[in-house]
């Protein structure tokens, strides 16, 4: 229907509408591209500055798409889900687990915690429908209160708790989480070829699960289908062993980090492999879909790496293979949830409780299980951003976290009732690159970098207070009917923030 | 008789029920644990007065329907200008010349008016803001006040003050992180007319200061009881219902929330005059946190408020904070809790208030 509508316009209204439609995003590219210009810095550095910010912020945001989508708004109380996941971290740390097995039992633990803070901020949230985002704030502040009493007063005083690495005064946590020994780069160090491995071992799995189950109980399983990616995937596991077994490409896949030319030339191989295998084993036509976009869009990439300061960049970055599949899981999840019944009744709910209330859906009920979902997600992101960031500050690391994941949700152009992932991918790109290159840019103009640090959070803070007032004002006006431009608001809201 | 009770449980204000034992058990502990409490009732006293105005400034937001003023740092920030223009253009020193010991009157008095001045006008602005937002005040509020608070940041630190009292040592210009009230109007409300009750060691009693608090009290009571006032309660109770009587809701919304804002100026003056050390950066970030739970704490609503909860408020509150640290010193050797206490009674009586409030501030569907 969308795409009727759009047709019929004009081109220049179209181009009208789009600009319209992604002011927020090229406002901020625009900004970004000036600070880059003014910061006066090789695009190698920022390049991997921001790819290494990427993998550890995108679960953060993702993790508030959920409730936005369900009425809730921007859920600040996300902080709770990141409380849950470093009071894992204090108990794994405590007995000594490291590596990936100390990062699994902290995503165990933290789990648990997680849906019991989100159940409870699920309460007090539908105590205070219509203010959730403040609520979620004071009660980001209140948590971080509760937080701290509990890591400096509760744990070594009240509690006896005797751990030299944790307690440096007799009481309460030390400051700062040295995590070097335990879990750092848990996740991050998990080559390309484990996470490939895992991946053909899963869909070996359920490829036999659910052959088996077809033959019993007699359903329609296409079993050809079936069978063919079952072949497939043990020819995919194959040939890893095969592939390390060459030294170049060994040391290419098999390293902790891949090389972003790397993975470029890997992701076209694999696209080409399964377009071969569309067109010519399953007999499907090759139509306009993600996977011919995305092959399209890869072989660009490469024909660019021949310029040579793209070449640069993109053999300077290197990204860490696990932690990139994790976030495209997210996104996965993200999307398969929303498909189902209770993505659906999330979604309706999200658009009018009363409708979604007289169809039969306990509102109270979705509302409570998305905030769940979130503040869960939340905490599994806090620990993938600490296990990259490989040390935090036991009493202050979580608080920002609800501030900059709204915020960077917002700039990739999502507002207070509709957001997805790409603008969470988009969002965390272009926030983090301008939260790395405004204070270069910062001290390359003024000459002193401590400014930056308040325009920093100027723009954190007047992106989402204009986006609320937005959000405010076009409810208002849809209540009262009134045909007032969109511009007007958003221009009163600019000019006093500005 | 049940309906009676639950009734009775419904109006109590539990919040300020649990605060006025807990800070009543404090006291307690602190007499029995041998800590000077005359000195701290002293304090108490004295922030009383300090936060008084600030938690004032709580009271014609919430009359005029547009609920506790989160963005009150838009009048702090006002506040500030107006001190620190008070002390770039030297007015202590230029009418101490004329007539000694006139100087800190004449400059608190050139730093409440300008910077009344420059809040009536912002007030005015940020009010036509939320009247377009009505229904989210809170919320929008919130983030307005953070985000001019960072603009300031950025004004402070490149703005073109030339007194070297108040630009940083080395550098042309902008504004210290924190600078001294001492050779302007530091203390000149706190110490006018102070006396110790009951002789050397009793509580001081910063009577200036009080007397000011109170006579701002006194005149935002006669403000509500004035034709402009009332009709501003009217507005903000029962919008339709004023509305019917001719009363432009919109106006009184906007009239309401710049007298708060200039409240809030005049309250971070005396806030500054007291404290002794002018504060611009970031320090004024939880200030409306803390003024909103201030009021709250004195029985107010998102919807109902009177000068009484105002009073008492700030007195539980600043007295809670101001016995903490001596008490948990005490009973945990070496520890202040004071300020994680602060920030979960603060933040757990706003949440207590949301979940009353039923839905956004405003009255009006």
């Amino acid at each position: 229907m969308k795409n009727n509508t759009e047709k019929k316009i004009s081109f220049g209204g179209y181009l009208r509408s789009a600009l319209f439609q992604n002011k927020v995003i090229i406002l901020f590219t625009v900004l970004c591209i000036g600070c880059i210009a003014a910061s006066n810095t090789s695009l190698n550095y920022i390049a991997s500055e921001v790819f290494s910010r990427f993998g550890r912020n995108a679960c953060l945001v993702l993790a508030l798409i959920i409730p936005c989508l369900a009425g809730l708004g921007m859920n600040f109380g996300i902080v709770v889900g990141a409380i849950a996941a470093q009071i894992a971290i204090f108990f794994v740390v405590h007995w000594g687990f490291t590596g990936i097995g100390g990062f699994m039992l902290c995503a165990l633990m933290s789990t648990p915690m997680a849906i019991l803070f989100g159940w409870l901020l699920g309460i007090l949230f539908n105590k205070t429908k219509g203010s959730e985002m403040i609520t979620g704030l004071v009660l980001g502040f209140f948590a971080d209160g509760v937080y701290r009493l509990f890591t400096l007063y509760i744990i070594g005083g009240l509690i006896p708790y005797d751990d030299p690495n944790l307690l440096d005064r007799g009481f309460g946590l030390r400051n700062a989480f040295d995590l070097s020994d335990s879990i750092k780069y848990a996740l991050d160090d998990i080559s390309f070829v484990t996470v490939f491995r895992i991946f053909m071992i899963v869909i070996i799995a359920l490829q036999l699960i659910n052959l088996m189950i077809g033959s019993k109980k007699n359903m329609a399983v296409d079993k050809k289908e079936s069978s063919m990616k079952l072949i497939a995937a043990i020819v995919g596991l194959v040939l890893t062993f095969v592939l390390m077994a060459i030294p170049g490409i060994s040391g290419m896949i098999g390293g902790t980090r891949l090389v972003l030319s790397d993975t470029l030339r890997v992701a076209m191989i694999i696209y080409l492999i399964s377009l071969v295998v569309r067109r010519f084993v399953l007999k499907r036509e090759i139509g306009n879909d993600k996977l011919i976009r995305g092959a399209v869009l890869t072989a660009v990439v490469l024909v660019l790496s021949y310029v040579p300061f793209i070449r640069d960049i993109l053999r300077t970055v290197k990204i860490s293979a696990c932690t990139y599949a994790v976030i495209c899981l997210f996104c996965f999840f993200n999307n398969w949830i929303l498909d189902t019944k209770l993505g659906q009744d999330m979604r309706t709910v999200g658009q009018n409780r009363i409708v979604a209330g007289s169809a039969g859906i306990n509102v109270d009920k979705i509302r409570i299980t998305a905030t769940c979902i979130s503040t869960v997600l939340a905490a599994w992101g806090q620990l993938i951003y600490l296990q990259n960031l490989g040390t935090f500050n036991t009493v202050q690391q979580q608080s920002n976290v609800g501030l900059y994941a709204v915020a960077a949700l917002l700039v990739g152009g999502a507002s207070v009732q509709k957001a997805n992932n790409r603008q969470a991918i988009i969002g965390v790109v272009l926030f983090h690159t301008l939260f790395v290159v405004a204070p270069l840019a910062a001290t390359q103009l003024i000459g002193d970098s401590a400014i930056s640090e308040y325009i920093r959070m100027f723009i954190c803070y007047g992106v989402i207070a204009v986006s609320l007032a937005m959000h405010a004002w076009k409810k208002k006006g849809r209540k009262v009917e009134k045909k007032t431009s969109e511009d007007g608001a958003a221009k009163d809201a600019v000019k006093t923030i500005a | 008789m049940m309906e009676k009770l639950k009734s009775a449980v419904k109006h109590m204000n539990v919040p300020r029920l649990i605060i006025i034992l807990f800070f009543l058990f404090i006291v307690f502990l602190a007499y029995t644990n041998d800590i000077n409490v005359n000195s701290y009732i002293g304090s108490t006293i004295k922030y009383w007065g300090m936060w008084g105005v600030l938690v004032l400034a709580m009271v014609p937001s919430i009359k005029c329907g547009i609920g506790p003023n989160f963005g009150i740092s838009l009048g702090i920030v006002c506040g500030l200008l107006g001190s620190l223009l008070s002390i770039e253009f030297g007015i202590t020193d230029k009418f101490n010349a004329m007539v000694p010991g006139l100087g800190p009157w004449a400059a608190i008095a050139f730093a409440m008016i300008s910077s009344a001045f420059f809040a009536w006008f912002v007030g005015i602005a940020y009010g036509k803001i939320l009247n377009s937002v009505k229904g989210s005040e809170m919320t929008v509020t919130t983030y307005i006040g953070y985000s001019f608070i960072y603009l300031m940041c950025i004004v402070w630190f490149r703005a073109p003050f030339t007194n070297s009292e108040i630009k940083w040592p080395i550098g042309a210009s902008g504004v210290r992180n924190s600078l001294s009230m001492d050779t302007s109007f530091g203390g000149v409300l706190n110490d006018f007319l102070g006396f110790d009750l009951g002789g050397e060691g009793g509580v001081y009693i910063p009577t200036g200061l009080v007397l000011f608090f109170l006579l701002c009290c006194l005149l935002v009571f006669l403000y509500f009881r004035s034709r402009s006032g009332l009709a501003m309660t009217a507005a903000g109770s029962n919008p339709s219902f004023a509305r019917a009587n001719g009363i432009d809701v919109d106006k009184m919304r906007i009239k309401g929330i710049a007298l708060s804002t200039v409240l809030g100026a005049i309250g971070i003056v005396v806030y500054t005059q007291g404290f002794g050390i002018l504060q611009a950066y970031t320090a004024p970030l939880q200030m409306g946190f803390q003024c909103v739970a201030a009021i709250l704490i004195g029985g107010a609503t998102t919807g109902k408020a009177k000068i009484s909860h105002v009073i008492i408020g700030t007195f539980l509150f600043q007295g809670l904070l101001m016995f903490t640290p001596p008490v948990s010193n005490k009973l945990l050797a070496g520890t202040d809790i004071s300020d994680t206490m602060r920030q979960i009674i603060q933040n757990g009586v706003i949440l207590y208030a949301l979940t009353k409030a039923k839905g956004g501030s405003s009255n009006e569907e």
